[in-house]
């Protein structure tokens, strides 16, 4: 469990590819990290960062490239394969047991032990020693899920050190802490450093990289553009170097609103948890976009105009009407359809065929009595799934035999056979390829053109700018700006980032 | 974009294909396969199986689990698990029978079926308002349901009126084809279940709740209203069951079809329904229910010793779950 007399490996990654359903998260990332170095990670949403440490972890496995340590290759295929080699991974999630002690967690499957008889008072004593090197404090007996979130934190730091952890990745370790935990964190990191362990920090709070690391890697798209010291570095360079300045996919433009288009949807003061107070409208024929970080409350404005959840203040209305709130199906008879942001777990019924997938939301109107006019429904499906272009094979097969992109646009069609009037959309493009992805933009822009109010989510800023007739900037659940259509990606992600020393 | 769907536009090598739908094939008809392999045994090794008189008797014999494996399976496709099953069987006989003493036998039978229906409608609700896991909320339930069913009947056997006991056997006379009315009260409450599931709106949120509950209340479906349907067709169908084996024994009592419950699950995963929700079907239960009556017909007709009958019933269950997740996993 002790750091001494074991140095930290240098790591060196050479070529790491890996792709969901024929999507690539990242491409040939190659990457030396030195003994007893900070490294930061840098990119946008979905850059491939989490998935990076995420197979150094062992949590995924890499489709291709090599890990070495001390120039010695390794294969890391589990989790235990990587703790074997002194990685640890403190993932977004967390990895502790909610209902065991701090104490039974820190030395979780590592616990002393006399003939299999747990010795819990000599682990006391090996987590009193841990943190009085940490100067964390912490009950030993406290049961997890009853401490707040920053010591959870610190309780997965403690199981690294436990584990005698020579490199320690931590995945946006400092998005849930407040400002003063936060800077116990940064120190013990450089503290750690200097005690000669790895470190490799991903975080969306430049400032805070900046100051901790000694090297810095931006990824975007699954690309590392660039590793440097971060001596050399300003916000403002590295900004630039995530959002990019080519554009792979080409955008559709949106039509202009028209003059004098009513207001279709507008809310007020919602408010439900992250969200603290959303105020919006939007027209007929208009696009509006919502930006904004992984947790800046963007996902749970959307489920809010939806009524996925039932939000503690506001109104939503449509076509000036109040919708009632507390579930979904008020919101969809007032003319409103939301495709969600993950399609697997909110979008469609995967073991059930495309057809019936398609038709699940507009059951009521194709039936005789209780029964459903099959005849009629397989012609509306077919022609809906014409118009979004669903390639499948038989419209009978399940859904999920198709591939990400026709899945998406399944769920599009799903929405559009109800002919909404409003439209909710949480990541239109989430692990589609690029043929699908430039279909779904020309669908949306065409829906806009055809009079229907868009909502648009995306975590790609180029796509939410090019799509948007206005941009709409969350930070910490409130809005910190709106932009027009022609702004560039700097402005908005600076808006996200809530960063002043970066220009407009 | 282009806007032409051609079926050829999806590219998959052609060896692959056809391994994937033999296996999709196997999965979906394997236990009907297997089904028609243990008749075909049974015909050939024996001459009473093929009788009349003794196919009558299996499909009486199959009437009672076959009518609480429907009703098993219509949960499990929504998602849940009903444990009541046996206790609603139970309490509504004896509901059933009380009401035969002040009334006639017509009216008690209707009782019954209500006072299933009813119970089904209490378990949805417990389970549905409680937010408990349905298999813990159910276990509980079912202890009250069998708790009353004592009580009601202070734990004695309770018995129609003697001038009632004929009438009240009805459900065991010859009826068409020679059938017992068991039978056919069987027959027809499946098939109209089958076709409720397969063919109407209903059926198709029952298959999405089960399938995936979130994205159905996303589309607007009432997951708690159905949740509550597929209880209270499952109390309908152990209604009748109860009824069924009251209408045998002239009486009903408190400790009716104990731990039957389970049975009716097993030939509902047997059937091939899948234990994970949203996929299955009635028909799948019924196959099921007659595969696990056949193999003790089976040993009575070919002198076995029923000593291994269990173990016999439970490695076909094991193998019946462990083919479908093997084939799963070969088709994903």
């Amino acid at each position: 469990m002790s750091t001494d007399g074991n140095r930290a490996p240098s790591i060196s990654v050479r070529g790491i590819g890996k792709s969901y359903s024929g999507v690539s998260v990242l491409r040939g990332v190659d990457l030396d990290i030195a003994p007893g170095e900070v490294h930061g990670l840098v990119g946008e949403n979905g850059a491939g960062k989490s998935t990076l440490l995420k197979i150094l972890g062992g949590a995924i496995r890499a489709d291709a490239g090599t890990i070495g340590f001390d120039g010695e290759q390794v294969s890391i295929a589990s989790p235990r394969d990587a703790i074997a080699h002194g990685v640890s991974l403190i993932s977004q999630e967390g990895a502790l047991v909610p209902a065991l002690s701090v104490l039974d967690n820190v030395f979780l499957a590592g616990w002393s032990h006399r003939g299999g008889l747990v010795r819990a008072r000599r682990d006391k004593r090996r987590l009193a020693e841990l943190v009085e090197l940490t100067g964390f404090t912490v009950d030993p007996d406290a049961r997890v899920d009853r401490l707040p979130i920053g010591v959870q934190q610190q309780v997965e730091i403690l199981r690294s050190l436990a584990r005698g952890a020579r490199v320690i990745a931590l995945d946006e370790p400092t998005a849930v802490l407040g400002e003063h935990e936060k800077e116990n964190l940064l120190g013990l990191i450089r503290r750690l450093a200097a005690a000669g362990t790895t470190v490799i920090l991903i975080s969306h709070f430049l400032d805070e990289v900046l100051s901790v690391a000694d090297r810095i890697t931006v990824l975007r798209d699954g690309n590392l553009v660039r590793t440097g010291d971060a001596a050399d570095t300003s916000p403002r360079d590295l900004v630039a170097q995530m959002v990019g300045r080519e554009i792979d996919v080409l955008y559709p433009d949106p039509d202009p609103v028209p003059d004098g288009a009513p207001v279709v949807l507008s809310a007020r003061n919602l408010r439900r948890g992250l969200v603290q107070g959303i105020d919006l409208e939007v027209r007929a024929g208009e696009i509006l976009g919502i930006a904004g970080l992984v947790g800046s409350g963007r996902t749970e404005t959307l489920r809010l105009l939806f009524g996925a959840d039932k939000p503690a203040d506001g109104v939503v209305e449509v076509d000036g009407v109040e919708i009632k709130r507390g579930a979904p199906r008020h919101a969809m008879a007032a003319g409103v359809a939301m495709v969600p942001e993950s399609r697997k777990e909110q979008g469609l019924v995967m073991v059930r065929s495309v057809a019936e997938n398609v038709a699940l939301s507009s059951l009521p109107g194709r039936r005789v009595g209780p029964f459903v006019r099959k005849r009629a429904e397989g012609a509306a499906v077919g022609d809906i799934s014409r118009t979004v272009d669903i390639r499948a094979a038989n419209p009978a097969a399940a859904i999920e035999t198709l591939s990400g992109g026709n899945q998406q646009k399944a769920l599009f069609a799903k929405w559009l056979l109800r002919a909404p009037r409003v439209l909710l959309i949480d990541e239109p493009t989430r692990g589609v390829d690029v043929a699908a992805k430039t279909q779904i933009h020309h669908l949306i822009t065409g829906l806009a053109r055809d009079g229907m109010a868009v909502v648009c989510v995306s975590s790609e800023i180029e796509e939410l700018l090019a799509l948007s007739h206005r941009v709409l900037v969350l930070r910490h659940g409130r809005p910190v700006g709106e932009f027009p259509r022609g702004t560039t990606p700097e402005t908005v992600i600076s808006a996200a980032f809530g960063d002043q020393e970066v220009p407009t | 974009m282009s806007v032409d769907v051609s079926p050829q536009a999806v590219t998959k090598p052609p060896a692959a294909a056809n391994v994937s739908s033999l296996a999709f094939r196997l999965r979906d008809y394997g236990i009907v396969a297997a089904f028609v392999v243990i008749v075909i045994a049974l015909s050939v090794s024996t001459d009473t199986f093929l009788t009349s008189a003794n196919l009558v008797n299996l499909l009486d014999q199959t009437a009672v689990l076959g009518l609480l494996a429907v009703g098993a399976t219509v949960c499990i496709i929504s998602g849940v698990f009903d444990l009541t099953a046996s206790a609603t069987l139970a309490l509504s006989a004896i509901i059933g029978v009380q009401i035969v003493k002040v009334t006639n036998v017509y009216v008690g039978f209707a009782g019954a079926v209500a006072a299933g229906a009813l119970l089904g409608f209490v378990t949805g609700m417990v389970v549905t308002r409680s937010g408990v896991n349905s298999f813990v909320g159910t276990l509980a339930t079912s202890l009250v349901y069998r708790g009353l069913a004592v009580m009601v009947t202070g734990g004695a056997i309770v018995y129609p009126l003697a001038t009632q006991a004929e009438d009240f056997g009805m459900l065991t006379w010859p009826s068409l084809f020679g059938l017992t009315s068991a039978t056919i009260v069987f027959v027809v409450v499946v098939a109209a279940i089958g076709v409720i599931v397969a063919r109407t709106t209903f059926g198709r949120r029952l298959y999405a709740v089960g399938g995936n509950a979130e994205a159905a209340r996303l589309s607007g479906i009432r997951v708690g209203s159905i949740h509550v349907s597929a209880f209270v067709i499952s109390g309908v169908c152990s209604a009748l069951a109860g009824l069924i084996l009251a209408s045998r024994a002239g009486s009903a009592q408190s400790t009716m079809a104990t731990g039957m419950e389970l049975t009716a699950i097993a030939a509902a995963v047997v059937g091939g329904t899948s234990i994970l929700g949203g996929e299955g079907a009635v028909w799948r239960g019924v196959v099921g229910a007659l595969l696990l009556t056949l193999i003790g017909n089976g040993f009575n007709l070919l002198g076995w010793d029923t000593i291994y009958q269990q173990v016999l019933q439970g490695c076909l269950i094991l193998f019946a779950v462990t083919m479908d997740r093997w084939l799963r996993k070969r088709t994903r």
